[in-house]
C-alpha cells in the first residue's frame, strides 16, 4: 500500500525513514498548515501531494516550501512538544499521561457515554 | 540559532530530559531502506486515505487516554469537520481544537477532490493517538490495526499525518 507522511519534525522523521514524506517548516500540533487558512491548509496539501508521490527513491522527504512565517522566529520558542512562549525550553510541559478518556469536554464525556 | 534549518527535535529532547536527569528517550530509528509499494495510479484519479495521529476521534466516541493508548477511531470524512475532537498528552491543543484540519485535513481534502488534485477522498479516515512510549506495542498492537483498516478500504494512497 503506497503511503506518503506529512511532517514538520524533520529529524523524526528523517530517523523513522518512511517510503515518501513531505517536510513543512511548521510548528509541532500545525502539521497540516495554518490554523483558519484553509487557502494555505490546501496549498500544503497540493504540494505535498504532487511532490510525494513523485518520489522514486525509498526514504525520499520533500520540502513543500510551506513555512510559518516569513523570518522563522517562531523557533525561538519551540520546545520538544511545541512551542510555548511562556514555558521554559527546559522545562517538560507535557501533560500528565492519564490513562482514562480524556474528552475535549464535559459534552463528549456524556454524549459518549449515552452512545455506549 | 539557524531559523533556516529545520527544528532538531530529537536534539531539543535530548536537552530537555538531560535537564531533568531522565535517561535518553528512545526515537524510533530504521536506518534500512524503507519498504516500498509503487504507486500505479495517477493522482488525479487516487483515493486517498486519510490516517492522523494528532489524537482526532468523533463527538460520541470514547475519547483516547493519554498512557499509550493504541487504540484507533474511524471518523467520518465525508461530512464537515464540525464533530471532530482532539486529544493528546504532547502538544498544544487549542489550535487544533479550533481547526481540527491542521492535524485532520478532512474538509481541505475534499476540497481537493472538487478541484480533481486527487481522484477521491475515502469516505471513512482513521485517527489515532500517536504519543505512545513504546516502539513495540505501536508496531504490534496499532500499526497492525491501522494497516487492516486501510486494505479494507481497497485506496490507492495513505496519506499519514503525524503530530
Amino acid at each position: 500500500m503506497p503511503t506518503l507522511c506529512l511532517t514538520s519534525a524533520y529529524s523524526i522523521t528523517a530517523a523513522a525513514n518512511p517510503p515518501r514524506a513531505a517536510f513543512s517548516d511548521l510548528p509541532l500540533g500545525n502539521t497540516a498548515g495554518r490554523p483558519h487558512e484553509p487557502e494555505f491548509q490546501r496549498e500544503l496539501l497540493r504540494r505535498a501531494l504532487v511532490a510525494g508521490v513523485a518520489i522514486d527513491r525509498p526514504g525520499t522527504i520533500v520540502d513543500t516550501g510551506m513555512r510559518w512565517d516569513a523570518d522563522g522566529s517562531w523557533k525561538r520558542w519551540a520546545t520538544s512538544t511545541g512551542t510555548s512562549r511562556s514555558a521554559d525550553s527546559e522545562a517538560d510541559d507535557r501533560r500528565q499521561r492519564l490513562d482514562f478518556p480524556q474528552y475535549q469536554d464535559e459534552a463528549d464525556r456524556l454524549a459518549a457515554e449515552s452512545a455506549s | 540559532m539557524d531559523v533556516e534549518a529545520p527544528v532538531d527535535y530529537i536534539a531539543l529532547t535530548r536537552a530537555t530530559y538531560d535537564a531533568l536527569g531522565y535517561s535518553p528517550y528512545q526515537w524510533a530509528e530504521r536506518p534500512d531502506p524503507p519498504p516500498w509499494a509503487r504507486m500505479t495510479t495517477p493522482l488525479a484519479e487516487a483515493t486517498v486515505a486519510l490516517v492522523g495521529s494528532g489524537g482526532a476521534y468523533r463527538r460520541g466516541q470514547v475519547a483516547f487516554h493519554w498512557r499509550d493508548d493504541t487504540g484507533i477511531r474511524l471518523i467520518p470524512a465525508d461530512q464537515p469537520a464540525t464533530d471532530i475532537r482532539i486529544t493528546h498528552f504532547a502538544y498544544d491543543l487549542e489550535p487544533a481544537r479550533e481547526d481540527p484540519n491542521i492535524v485532520f485535513p478532512v474538509d481541505r481534502l475534499r476540497e481537493l477532490v472538487t478541484e480533481g488534485v486527487i481522484g477521491g477522498l475515502a469516505p471513512t479516515a482513521v485517527g489515532c493517538m500517536g504519543g505512545i512510549y513504546s516502539a513495540r506495542r505501536t508496531e504490534e498492537e496499532l500499526a497492525p490495526a491501522i494497516v487492516a483498516e486501510v486494505t479494507a478500504m481497497e485506496v490507492d494512497l495513505v496519506l499519514l499525518v503525524p503530530v
